[in-house]
Protein backbone atom coordinates (compact mmCIF):
# COMPACT_ATOMS: atom_id res chain seq x y z
CA UNK A 1 0.00 0.00 0.00
CA UNK A 2 1.17 2.96 -0.76
CA UNK A 3 2.25 5.48 2.15
CA UNK A 4 3.63 9.14 2.34
CA UNK A 5 6.91 9.47 3.63
CA UNK A 6 7.77 11.15 7.09
CA UNK A 7 10.98 13.09 7.83
CA UNK A 8 12.34 14.06 11.01
CA UNK A 9 14.06 16.59 11.49
CA UNK A 10 15.00 17.55 14.97
CA UNK A 11 12.17 18.45 16.85
CA UNK A 12 10.24 17.80 13.95
CA UNK A 13 8.32 15.78 11.47
CA UNK A 14 7.96 16.98 7.75
CA UNK A 15 5.80 15.63 5.40
CA UNK A 16 5.68 16.67 1.69
CA UNK A 17 2.10 15.72 -0.31
CA UNK A 18 3.48 15.03 -3.45
CA UNK A 19 0.48 13.15 -5.20
CA UNK A 20 -3.55 14.06 -4.94
CA UNK A 21 -4.40 12.30 -2.10
CA UNK A 22 -7.08 9.63 -2.13
CA UNK A 23 -9.21 9.24 0.88
CA UNK A 24 -7.79 6.10 2.24
CA UNK A 25 -4.29 7.73 1.78
CA UNK A 26 -5.01 10.70 3.12
CA UNK A 27 -6.32 8.73 6.46
CA UNK A 28 -3.07 6.53 6.59
CA UNK A 29 -1.35 9.46 7.11
CA UNK A 30 -3.49 11.02 9.80
CA UNK A 31 -2.29 7.31 11.76
CA UNK A 32 1.16 7.40 10.79
CA UNK A 33 1.70 10.82 11.83
CA UNK A 34 -0.01 10.75 14.97
CA UNK A 35 2.15 7.59 16.16
CA UNK A 36 5.10 9.18 15.26
CA UNK A 37 4.49 12.18 17.24
CA UNK A 38 3.83 9.94 19.98
CA UNK A 39 7.15 7.67 19.14
CA UNK A 40 9.71 10.73 18.71
CA UNK A 41 7.63 13.21 21.16
CA UNK A 42 8.01 15.65 17.96
CA UNK A 43 7.61 19.31 18.99
CA UNK A 44 5.83 20.26 15.74
CA UNK A 45 4.99 18.95 12.50
CA UNK A 46 5.17 20.43 9.27
CA UNK A 47 2.83 19.62 6.25
CA UNK A 48 3.67 21.11 3.11
CA UNK A 49 1.14 21.12 0.51
CA UNK A 50 2.60 22.85 -2.55
CA UNK A 51 2.19 20.40 -5.03
CA UNK A 52 -1.06 19.40 -3.81
CA UNK A 53 -3.52 21.34 -6.34
CA UNK A 54 -6.91 20.17 -4.86
CA UNK A 55 -8.17 20.27 -0.96
CA UNK A 56 -12.08 19.41 -0.47
CA UNK A 57 -13.57 19.40 2.93
CA UNK A 58 -12.72 15.44 3.26
CA UNK A 59 -9.10 16.69 3.11
CA UNK A 60 -9.59 19.78 5.11
CA UNK A 61 -10.89 17.90 7.50
CA UNK A 62 -7.82 15.57 8.01
CA UNK A 63 -5.32 18.28 8.27
CA UNK A 64 -7.45 19.98 10.91
CA UNK A 65 -7.62 16.87 12.69
CA UNK A 66 -4.14 16.35 12.65
CA UNK A 67 -3.58 19.43 14.17
CA UNK A 68 -5.69 18.83 17.36
CA UNK A 69 -4.25 15.48 17.87
CA UNK A 70 -1.29 16.77 17.30
CA UNK A 71 -2.08 19.62 19.86
CA UNK A 72 -3.27 17.62 22.18
CA UNK A 73 0.12 15.40 22.04
CA UNK A 74 2.03 18.82 22.99
CA UNK A 75 2.77 19.35 19.24
CA UNK A 76 1.90 22.31 16.86
CA UNK A 77 0.94 22.07 13.53
CA UNK A 78 2.10 23.95 10.70
CA UNK A 79 0.41 24.02 6.75
CA UNK A 80 2.79 25.49 4.49
CA UNK A 81 2.87 26.47 0.82
CA UNK A 82 -1.00 26.13 -0.25
CA UNK A 83 -1.56 27.17 -3.65
CA UNK A 84 -3.53 30.52 -4.14
CA UNK A 85 -6.20 28.67 -6.26
CA UNK A 86 -6.78 26.27 -3.50
CA UNK A 87 -7.04 28.66 -0.58
CA UNK A 88 -9.29 30.89 -2.74
CA UNK A 89 -11.65 27.49 -3.36
CA UNK A 90 -11.67 27.25 0.59
CA UNK A 91 -12.57 30.23 1.91
CA UNK A 92 -15.47 29.53 -0.92
CA UNK A 93 -16.22 26.81 0.45
CA UNK A 94 -16.05 28.09 3.57
CA UNK A 95 -13.56 25.77 5.20
CA UNK A 96 -10.79 28.43 6.66
CA UNK A 97 -8.93 25.52 8.36
CA UNK A 98 -9.59 26.78 12.21
CA UNK A 99 -6.75 26.15 14.83
CA UNK A 100 -4.39 24.90 11.92
CA UNK A 101 -1.05 27.64 11.70
CA UNK A 102 0.04 28.07 7.57
CA UNK A 103 3.15 29.73 6.52
CA UNK A 104 4.50 30.49 3.20
CA UNK A 105 7.37 28.10 2.80
CA UNK A 106 8.77 25.32 5.10
CA UNK A 107 11.45 27.84 5.75
CA UNK A 108 9.11 30.25 7.59
CA UNK A 109 6.87 27.28 8.99
CA UNK A 110 10.10 26.51 11.00
CA UNK A 111 10.87 29.62 12.03
CA UNK A 112 6.71 29.58 13.15
CA UNK A 113 7.44 26.68 15.26
CA UNK A 114 10.06 27.60 16.68
CA UNK A 115 7.97 31.34 18.21
CA UNK A 116 5.55 28.70 18.88
CA UNK A 117 7.01 26.56 21.19
CA UNK A 118 9.65 28.72 22.22
CA UNK A 119 12.77 27.48 22.51
CA UNK A 120 14.17 30.16 20.89
CA UNK A 121 16.89 30.65 22.76
CA UNK A 122 18.24 27.35 21.48
CA UNK A 123 17.83 28.66 18.08
CA UNK A 124 19.78 31.94 18.87
CA UNK A 125 22.77 30.14 20.47
CA UNK A 126 23.44 28.57 16.73
CA UNK A 127 23.05 31.66 15.33
CA UNK A 128 20.39 31.21 12.98
CA UNK A 129 17.59 34.20 13.48
CA UNK A 130 18.11 36.75 11.38
CA UNK A 131 18.27 39.63 13.55
CA UNK A 132 21.48 39.81 15.98
CA UNK A 133 20.86 39.39 19.70
CA UNK A 134 22.09 43.05 20.44
CA UNK A 135 19.29 44.37 18.58
CA UNK A 136 16.13 43.56 21.21
CA UNK A 137 15.60 45.50 24.07
CA UNK B 1 -27.84 25.56 -25.35
CA UNK B 2 -25.53 23.18 -27.34
CA UNK B 3 -23.49 20.36 -26.09
CA UNK B 4 -20.31 20.56 -27.49
CA UNK B 5 -18.83 16.48 -26.05
CA UNK B 6 -20.38 14.23 -23.76
CA UNK B 7 -18.54 11.71 -21.70
CA UNK B 8 -19.74 9.27 -18.33
CA UNK B 9 -18.13 8.03 -15.63
CA UNK B 10 -19.09 5.60 -13.13
CA UNK B 11 -18.13 6.31 -9.50
CA UNK B 12 -18.16 3.18 -7.41
CA UNK B 13 -15.69 3.03 -5.16
CA UNK B 14 -13.43 5.65 -3.69
CA UNK B 15 -10.55 5.06 -5.81
CA UNK B 16 -12.73 6.21 -8.99
CA UNK B 17 -12.34 10.04 -7.13
CA UNK B 18 -9.02 10.96 -8.28
CA UNK B 19 -9.01 9.84 -12.00
CA UNK B 20 -12.72 11.42 -11.81
CA UNK B 21 -11.17 14.86 -10.62
CA UNK B 22 -8.41 14.36 -13.57
CA UNK B 23 -11.19 13.67 -16.37
CA UNK B 24 -12.84 16.96 -14.76
CA UNK B 25 -9.77 19.02 -14.73
CA UNK B 26 -8.94 18.12 -18.47
CA UNK B 27 -12.10 19.04 -19.83
CA UNK B 28 -12.04 22.11 -17.68
CA UNK B 29 -8.43 22.88 -19.04
CA UNK B 30 -9.86 22.12 -22.59
CA UNK B 31 -12.12 24.98 -22.94
CA UNK B 32 -9.12 27.43 -21.10
CA UNK B 33 -11.02 27.62 -17.62
CA UNK B 34 -8.58 29.90 -15.45
CA UNK B 35 -6.71 28.06 -12.69
CA UNK B 36 -8.58 29.11 -10.11
CA UNK B 37 -11.69 28.33 -11.87
CA UNK B 38 -10.92 25.20 -12.48
CA UNK B 39 -9.85 24.41 -9.03
CA UNK B 40 -12.95 25.58 -7.21
CA UNK B 41 -15.09 23.05 -10.60
CA UNK B 42 -13.21 20.29 -9.39
CA UNK B 43 -13.19 20.90 -5.75
CA UNK B 44 -16.75 21.20 -5.78
CA UNK B 45 -16.94 18.22 -7.65
CA UNK B 46 -14.87 16.20 -5.68
CA UNK B 47 -17.39 17.34 -2.40
CA UNK B 48 -20.26 15.80 -4.69
CA UNK B 49 -18.59 12.85 -5.89
CA UNK B 50 -17.71 12.07 -2.25
CA UNK B 51 -21.33 12.77 -1.04
CA UNK B 52 -22.19 10.63 -3.91
CA UNK B 53 -20.41 7.28 -2.27
CA UNK B 54 -21.18 8.32 1.25
CA UNK B 55 -24.95 8.28 0.96
CA UNK B 56 -25.62 6.46 -2.20
CA UNK B 57 -22.84 3.69 -2.54
CA UNK B 58 -21.87 5.56 -6.15
CA UNK B 59 -23.29 6.39 -9.21
CA UNK B 60 -22.60 8.47 -12.35
CA UNK B 61 -21.46 11.54 -13.52
CA UNK B 62 -22.27 13.15 -17.05
CA UNK B 63 -19.26 15.08 -17.79
CA UNK B 64 -20.11 17.61 -20.94
CA UNK B 65 -18.57 21.05 -22.51
CA UNK B 66 -21.78 23.06 -23.07
CA UNK B 67 -22.11 26.45 -24.90
CA UNK B 68 -24.87 29.31 -24.09
CA UNK B 69 -25.01 32.96 -25.19
CA UNK B 70 -21.29 32.50 -26.60
CA UNK B 71 -20.00 31.35 -23.39
CA UNK B 72 -18.52 27.68 -23.26
CA UNK B 73 -18.39 25.89 -19.53
CA UNK B 74 -18.04 22.69 -18.12
CA UNK B 75 -21.29 21.11 -16.55
CA UNK B 76 -21.77 17.87 -14.61
CA UNK B 77 -24.19 15.88 -13.52
CA UNK B 78 -24.53 13.78 -10.82
CA UNK B 79 -26.92 11.04 -10.67
CA UNK B 80 -27.38 8.12 -7.85
CA UNK B 81 -30.35 5.63 -7.01
CA UNK B 82 -29.44 6.48 -3.11
CA UNK B 83 -32.11 7.09 -0.26
CA UNK B 84 -32.43 10.09 -1.29
CA UNK B 85 -32.22 13.75 0.37
CA UNK B 86 -36.14 13.84 3.00
CA UNK B 87 -35.08 18.19 3.24
CA UNK B 88 -33.61 19.83 0.11
CA UNK B 89 -33.97 23.22 1.45
CA UNK B 90 -32.43 22.38 4.95
CA UNK B 91 -29.39 20.01 3.36
CA UNK B 92 -28.38 23.35 1.83
CA UNK B 93 -28.62 25.48 4.82
CA UNK B 94 -25.11 25.69 6.01
CA UNK B 95 -23.97 23.58 8.92
CA UNK B 96 -26.44 20.74 8.45
CA UNK B 97 -24.93 17.43 8.38
CA UNK B 98 -26.91 14.05 8.81
CA UNK B 99 -23.66 12.39 9.00
CA UNK B 100 -20.55 13.39 10.93
CA UNK B 101 -19.00 16.10 8.64
CA UNK B 102 -18.63 19.36 8.82
CA UNK B 103 -21.92 20.28 6.92
CA UNK B 104 -20.13 22.38 4.34
CA UNK B 105 -21.14 19.80 1.63
CA UNK B 106 -23.75 21.27 -0.46
CA UNK B 107 -24.20 25.00 0.35
CA UNK B 108 -20.30 25.27 0.06
CA UNK B 109 -19.87 22.95 -3.41
CA UNK B 110 -22.88 25.51 -4.61
CA UNK B 111 -20.92 28.73 -3.54
CA UNK B 112 -17.94 26.90 -5.65
CA UNK B 113 -20.03 27.07 -9.33
CA UNK B 114 -22.11 29.16 -11.44
CA UNK B 115 -25.10 27.20 -11.65
CA UNK B 116 -25.99 24.55 -9.19
CA UNK B 117 -29.83 22.64 -9.35
CA UNK B 118 -30.33 19.12 -7.05
CA UNK B 119 -33.53 17.39 -7.68
CA UNK B 120 -33.92 14.54 -4.91
CA UNK B 121 -36.84 11.87 -4.24
CA UNK B 122 -36.88 9.90 -1.84
CA UNK B 123 -36.14 6.32 -2.27
CA UNK B 124 -35.48 6.60 -6.06
CA UNK B 125 -32.17 9.37 -5.96
CA UNK B 126 -30.80 12.12 -6.09
CA UNK B 127 -29.32 14.19 -9.23
CA UNK B 128 -27.18 17.13 -8.59
CA UNK B 129 -26.05 19.51 -11.82
CA UNK B 130 -23.51 22.18 -11.95
CA UNK B 131 -22.48 24.11 -14.45
CA UNK B 132 -19.01 26.21 -13.83
CA UNK B 133 -18.22 28.59 -17.06
CA UNK B 134 -14.93 29.50 -18.70
CA UNK B 135 -15.06 32.99 -17.22
CA UNK B 136 -16.71 32.05 -14.07
CA UNK B 137 -19.25 34.06 -14.45
CA UNK C 1 -40.82 31.04 -56.84
CA UNK C 2 -43.31 32.67 -54.85
CA UNK C 3 -44.36 36.18 -57.00
CA UNK C 4 -42.97 38.56 -54.18
CA UNK C 5 -39.48 37.10 -54.54
CA UNK C 6 -40.20 37.10 -58.53
CA UNK C 7 -40.75 40.36 -58.83
CA UNK C 8 -37.95 41.90 -56.47
CA UNK C 9 -35.16 39.23 -58.12
CA UNK C 10 -36.33 41.15 -61.61
CA UNK C 11 -35.19 44.45 -60.15
CA UNK C 12 -32.49 43.40 -58.01
CA UNK C 13 -29.95 45.89 -59.26
CA UNK C 14 -32.96 48.80 -59.17
CA UNK C 15 -33.15 47.88 -55.50
CA UNK C 16 -29.75 47.92 -54.84
CA UNK C 17 -28.78 51.02 -56.48
CA UNK C 18 -32.16 52.91 -54.55
CA UNK C 19 -30.60 50.93 -51.27
CA UNK C 20 -27.01 51.93 -51.74
CA UNK C 21 -28.62 55.97 -52.33
CA UNK C 22 -30.53 55.45 -49.56
CA UNK C 23 -27.73 55.43 -47.44
CA UNK C 24 -25.53 57.47 -48.95
CA UNK C 25 -27.85 60.38 -48.65
CA UNK C 26 -28.20 59.77 -45.16
CA UNK C 27 -26.80 62.75 -43.82
CA UNK C 28 -25.74 60.65 -40.79
CA UNK C 29 -24.00 58.02 -43.45
CA UNK C 30 -20.02 57.77 -41.57
CA UNK C 31 -17.82 57.29 -45.04
CA UNK C 32 -14.93 57.41 -42.46
CA UNK C 33 -15.74 54.61 -40.55
CA UNK C 34 -16.36 52.36 -43.75
CA UNK C 35 -15.83 52.81 -47.35
CA UNK C 36 -18.48 53.40 -49.70
CA UNK C 37 -17.17 49.78 -52.13
CA UNK C 38 -17.14 47.42 -48.61
CA UNK C 39 -20.87 48.92 -48.10
CA UNK C 40 -21.80 48.14 -51.42
CA UNK C 41 -20.74 44.66 -51.14
CA UNK C 42 -22.06 44.26 -47.50
CA UNK C 43 -25.44 45.20 -48.98
CA UNK C 44 -25.25 42.95 -52.17
CA UNK C 45 -24.37 40.27 -49.75
CA UNK C 46 -27.44 40.98 -47.73
CA UNK C 47 -29.95 41.84 -50.66
CA UNK C 48 -28.54 38.10 -51.98
CA UNK C 49 -29.74 36.21 -48.20
CA UNK C 50 -32.86 38.15 -48.36
CA UNK C 51 -34.44 37.19 -51.67
CA UNK C 52 -33.17 33.77 -51.43
CA UNK C 53 -35.25 33.47 -48.17
CA UNK C 54 -37.98 35.27 -50.38
CA UNK C 55 -38.16 32.55 -52.49
CA UNK C 56 -38.76 30.06 -50.23
CA UNK C 57 -42.21 32.23 -49.61
CA UNK C 58 -42.32 32.20 -45.93
CA UNK C 59 -43.12 35.64 -44.80
CA UNK C 60 -44.20 34.96 -41.18
CA UNK C 61 -41.47 33.34 -39.70
CA UNK C 62 -38.11 35.05 -39.56
CA UNK C 63 -36.62 32.92 -36.40
CA UNK C 64 -37.18 29.54 -38.70
CA UNK C 65 -34.23 28.24 -40.72
CA UNK C 66 -35.11 30.01 -43.96
CA UNK C 67 -33.90 32.73 -42.55
CA UNK C 68 -30.50 31.63 -40.87
CA UNK C 69 -28.35 33.28 -43.20
CA UNK C 70 -29.90 36.38 -43.01
CA UNK C 71 -29.66 36.70 -39.96
CA UNK C 72 -26.23 35.85 -39.54
CA UNK C 73 -25.25 38.40 -42.10
CA UNK C 74 -27.48 40.97 -40.02
CA UNK C 75 -25.50 40.06 -37.30
CA UNK C 76 -22.49 39.85 -37.81
CA UNK C 77 -23.12 43.31 -39.49
CA UNK C 78 -24.36 45.20 -36.74
CA UNK C 79 -21.77 43.31 -34.49
CA UNK C 80 -19.56 44.84 -36.35
CA UNK C 81 -20.81 48.43 -36.47
CA UNK C 82 -21.21 48.11 -32.65
CA UNK C 83 -17.60 47.60 -32.41
CA UNK C 84 -16.66 50.17 -35.10
CA UNK C 85 -18.46 53.41 -33.05
CA UNK C 86 -21.66 53.46 -35.22
CA UNK C 87 -24.69 54.77 -33.54
CA UNK C 88 -27.54 52.98 -32.91
CA UNK C 89 -29.44 55.43 -35.33
CA UNK C 90 -26.73 54.44 -38.06
CA UNK C 91 -27.54 50.72 -37.91
CA UNK C 92 -30.85 50.62 -38.13
CA UNK C 93 -31.35 52.54 -40.95
CA UNK C 94 -29.47 50.23 -42.84
CA UNK C 95 -32.39 47.71 -42.36
CA UNK C 96 -35.01 50.63 -42.93
CA UNK C 97 -33.11 52.33 -45.93
CA UNK C 98 -33.47 48.65 -47.73
CA UNK C 99 -37.30 48.66 -46.72
CA UNK C 100 -37.85 51.72 -48.30
CA UNK C 101 -36.10 50.67 -51.65
CA UNK C 102 -38.11 47.29 -51.57
CA UNK C 103 -41.53 49.55 -51.40
CA UNK C 104 -40.31 51.76 -54.45
CA UNK C 105 -39.76 49.13 -56.76
CA UNK C 106 -43.16 47.08 -55.26
CA UNK C 107 -45.04 50.14 -56.13
CA UNK C 108 -43.25 50.64 -59.25
CA UNK C 109 -44.10 47.19 -60.33
CA UNK C 110 -47.56 47.04 -59.26
CA UNK C 111 -48.96 50.46 -59.39
CA UNK C 112 -51.86 49.13 -61.48
CA UNK C 113 -53.11 46.69 -58.25
CA UNK C 114 -53.58 48.49 -55.45
CA UNK C 115 -54.43 45.30 -54.09
CA UNK C 116 -51.64 42.97 -54.98
CA UNK C 117 -49.57 46.00 -53.50
CA UNK C 118 -50.84 46.34 -50.52
CA UNK C 119 -50.75 42.60 -49.97
CA UNK C 120 -46.74 42.49 -51.15
CA UNK C 121 -45.52 45.31 -49.01
CA UNK C 122 -47.62 43.80 -45.89
CA UNK C 123 -45.67 40.47 -46.72
CA UNK C 124 -42.26 42.13 -47.15
CA UNK C 125 -42.81 44.92 -44.58
CA UNK C 126 -43.14 42.70 -41.62
CA UNK C 127 -40.31 40.41 -42.21
CA UNK C 128 -37.98 43.38 -42.97
CA UNK C 129 -39.35 45.16 -39.54
CA UNK C 130 -39.11 41.80 -37.54
CA UNK C 131 -34.88 42.61 -39.15
CA UNK C 132 -34.48 45.66 -38.23
CA UNK C 133 -35.91 44.62 -34.64
CA UNK C 134 -32.95 41.63 -34.86
CA UNK C 135 -30.62 44.14 -36.20
CA UNK C 136 -31.24 46.67 -32.69
CA UNK C 137 -30.76 43.52 -30.20
CA UNK C 138 -27.71 42.47 -32.17
CA UNK C 139 -26.42 46.11 -31.92
CA UNK C 140 -27.12 46.45 -28.21
CA UNK C 141 -25.31 42.92 -27.92
CA UNK C 142 -22.44 44.11 -29.50
CA UNK C 143 -22.36 47.12 -26.96
CA UNK C 144 -22.90 45.18 -23.95
CA UNK C 145 -20.02 42.77 -25.33
CA UNK C 146 -17.45 45.87 -25.40
CA UNK C 147 -18.98 47.11 -22.05
CA UNK C 148 -17.81 43.38 -20.53
CA UNK C 149 -14.62 43.59 -21.99
CA UNK C 150 -14.00 46.86 -20.49
CA UNK C 151 -15.14 46.45 -17.60
CA UNK C 152 -12.66 43.26 -17.45
CA UNK C 153 -9.90 45.39 -18.44
CA UNK C 154 -10.52 48.14 -15.65
CA UNK C 155 -10.82 45.12 -12.73
CA UNK C 156 -7.87 44.43 -14.13
CA UNK C 157 -5.73 47.62 -13.80
CA UNK C 158 -7.73 48.31 -10.74
CA UNK C 159 -5.67 46.29 -8.39
CA UNK C 160 -2.35 47.07 -8.30
CA UNK C 161 -0.69 45.13 -5.72
CA UNK C 162 2.34 47.37 -4.68
CA UNK C 163 5.93 46.20 -2.95
CA UNK C 164 5.92 48.67 -0.10
CA UNK C 165 8.37 47.24 2.05
CA UNK C 166 10.97 43.64 2.13
CA UNK C 167 7.68 41.19 2.87
CA UNK C 168 4.74 44.29 2.77
CA UNK C 169 2.62 44.47 0.33
CA UNK C 170 -0.26 47.26 -0.42
CA UNK C 171 -3.02 46.63 -2.24
CA UNK C 172 -5.02 50.13 -2.68
CA UNK C 173 -8.82 48.93 -3.26
CA UNK C 174 -10.72 51.91 -5.29
CA UNK C 175 -14.53 51.63 -6.32
CA UNK C 176 -16.87 48.86 -5.16
CA UNK C 177 -16.24 45.53 -4.49
CA UNK C 178 -18.27 42.65 -6.02
CA UNK C 179 -17.48 39.48 -6.07
CA UNK C 180 -15.90 39.09 -9.86
CA UNK C 181 -13.67 41.88 -8.74
CA UNK C 182 -12.96 39.96 -5.06
CA UNK C 183 -11.79 37.14 -7.16
CA UNK C 184 -9.54 39.02 -9.23
CA UNK C 185 -8.25 41.34 -5.78
CA UNK C 186 -7.61 37.83 -3.94
CA UNK C 187 -5.96 36.12 -7.19
CA UNK C 188 -4.32 38.74 -7.66
CA UNK C 189 -2.88 40.01 -4.12
CA UNK C 190 -2.26 36.04 -3.04
CA UNK C 191 0.00 35.57 -6.88
CA UNK C 192 2.06 38.73 -5.38
CA UNK C 193 2.42 37.22 -1.87
CA UNK C 194 3.60 33.48 -3.08
CA UNK C 195 6.29 34.99 -6.09
CA UNK C 196 7.66 38.08 -3.22
CA UNK C 197 7.52 35.65 -0.05
CA UNK C 198 5.87 38.56 1.62
CA UNK C 199 4.38 37.86 5.08
CA UNK C 200 1.86 41.34 5.29
CA UNK C 201 -0.32 42.33 3.33
CA UNK C 202 -2.40 45.85 3.33
CA UNK C 203 -5.68 46.01 2.20
CA UNK C 204 -6.64 49.56 2.05
CA UNK C 205 -9.88 50.58 1.50
CA UNK C 206 -9.56 54.28 1.28
CA UNK C 207 -11.02 54.60 -2.23
CA UNK C 208 -13.83 52.16 -0.88
CA UNK C 209 -17.28 54.51 -1.11
CA UNK C 210 -19.39 52.18 0.80
CA UNK C 211 -18.95 49.01 3.08
CA UNK C 212 -22.29 47.02 3.17
CA UNK C 213 -22.42 43.47 4.58
CA UNK C 214 -21.78 42.13 1.40
CA UNK C 215 -18.50 43.82 0.70
CA UNK C 216 -17.78 42.65 3.81
CA UNK C 217 -18.02 39.74 3.63
CA UNK C 218 -15.95 39.96 0.37
CA UNK C 219 -13.07 41.68 2.43
CA UNK C 220 -13.12 39.12 5.23
CA UNK C 221 -13.00 36.14 2.60
CA UNK C 222 -9.51 37.80 0.83
CA UNK C 223 -8.77 38.03 4.49
CA UNK C 224 -8.90 33.97 5.24
CA UNK C 225 -7.64 33.50 2.06
CA UNK C 226 -4.22 35.20 2.74
CA UNK C 227 -4.18 33.38 5.95
CA UNK C 228 -4.68 30.11 4.47
CA UNK C 229 -0.99 31.16 2.68
CA UNK C 230 0.31 31.72 5.73
CA UNK C 231 0.14 35.72 5.53
CA UNK C 232 -1.06 38.23 7.83
CA UNK C 233 -3.83 40.63 6.36
CA UNK C 234 -4.22 44.27 7.84
CA UNK C 235 -7.24 46.20 6.74
CA UNK C 236 -6.84 50.23 6.49
CA UNK C 237 -7.99 53.31 5.16
CA UNK C 238 -11.64 53.00 7.65
CA UNK C 239 -13.09 56.01 7.37
CA UNK C 240 -15.65 57.19 10.46
CA UNK C 241 -18.69 56.28 8.22
CA UNK C 242 -17.81 53.23 7.58
CA UNK C 243 -16.78 52.35 11.03
CA UNK C 244 -20.11 53.28 11.27
CA UNK C 245 -22.17 51.34 9.39
CA UNK C 246 -20.28 48.34 9.97
CA UNK C 247 -21.09 48.69 13.99
CA UNK C 248 -24.87 49.05 12.60
CA UNK C 249 -25.02 46.21 10.59
CA UNK C 250 -23.36 44.56 13.11
CA UNK C 251 -20.60 42.53 11.18
CA UNK C 252 -17.90 41.31 12.87
CA UNK C 253 -14.65 42.49 12.08
CA UNK C 254 -12.71 41.64 15.62
CA UNK C 255 -10.73 38.65 14.11
CA UNK C 256 -9.38 41.26 11.58
CA UNK C 257 -6.90 43.58 12.02
CA UNK C 258 -7.57 47.04 11.07
CA UNK C 259 -6.28 50.62 10.89
CA UNK C 260 -7.35 53.97 10.22
CA UNK C 261 -4.88 55.00 7.89
CA UNK C 262 -2.41 53.18 5.24
CA UNK C 263 0.87 54.77 7.67
CA UNK C 264 -0.61 53.12 10.89
CA UNK C 265 -1.00 50.11 9.00
CA UNK C 266 2.51 49.96 7.48
CA UNK C 267 3.61 50.83 11.16
CA UNK C 268 2.08 48.16 12.51
CA UNK C 269 3.39 45.57 10.05
CA UNK C 270 6.76 46.78 10.86
CA UNK C 271 6.30 45.43 13.74
CA UNK C 272 4.66 42.53 13.45
CA UNK C 273 8.22 42.13 11.20
CA UNK C 274 10.35 43.74 13.89
CA UNK C 275 11.21 46.04 11.66
CA UNK C 276 12.59 49.70 13.37
CA UNK C 277 12.01 53.35 11.28
CA UNK C 278 13.59 55.80 12.81
CA UNK C 279 14.35 59.81 12.06
CA UNK C 280 18.05 60.78 12.36
CA UNK C 281 18.60 64.23 13.26
CA UNK C 282 21.84 64.80 10.96
CA UNK C 283 21.73 68.53 12.28
CA UNK C 284 22.06 67.33 16.13
CA UNK C 285 26.29 68.50 16.11
CA UNK C 286 25.51 71.75 14.41
CA UNK C 287 23.08 72.39 16.90
CA UNK C 288 25.63 71.62 19.43
CA UNK C 289 27.78 74.08 17.92
CA UNK C 290 25.87 77.02 18.27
Amino acid sequence: MDRIPILKMGPFLLVTIQVDLYDRLALTLENDLISMVSQTGAKGVLIDISAVTIVDSFMGRILGNIASMSRIMDAETVVVGMQPAVAITLVELGLTLQGVYTALDVEKGMDLLYNKIGIIDVLEEDDQEEEPDDCND
Amino acid sequence: MIVMTKDTMQIVREQDVVPFRNRVREYAAKIGMSLVNQTKLITAASELVRNMLKYANGGKVLIEIISKNAQTGVRLTFIDEGPGIANVQQAMQDGFSTGKSLGLGLPGTKRLVNEFDIKSTLGEGTTVTVIHWKNGR
Amino acid sequence: MSTTAQHLQKHRQRIIETWMKNQLTDAALRDDLMSNDELRSQSDELLTALLRAFNSGNFDDVYSSDYDQVIEILNDISITRARQGFSPRETGQYVISLKKAVNEVLEEELKDDPGALYQETRKTDSVLDSLSMITFETFIKGREEVIFRQTDEINEISTPVIRVWDGILALPIIGTLDSARTQIVMENLLQEIVNTGSSIAILDISGVPAVDSLVAQHLIKTVSATRLMGAECIISGIRAEIAQTIVHLGIDLSNIKTKATLASALQLAFSMTNVEVRKINRNAGFKLMK
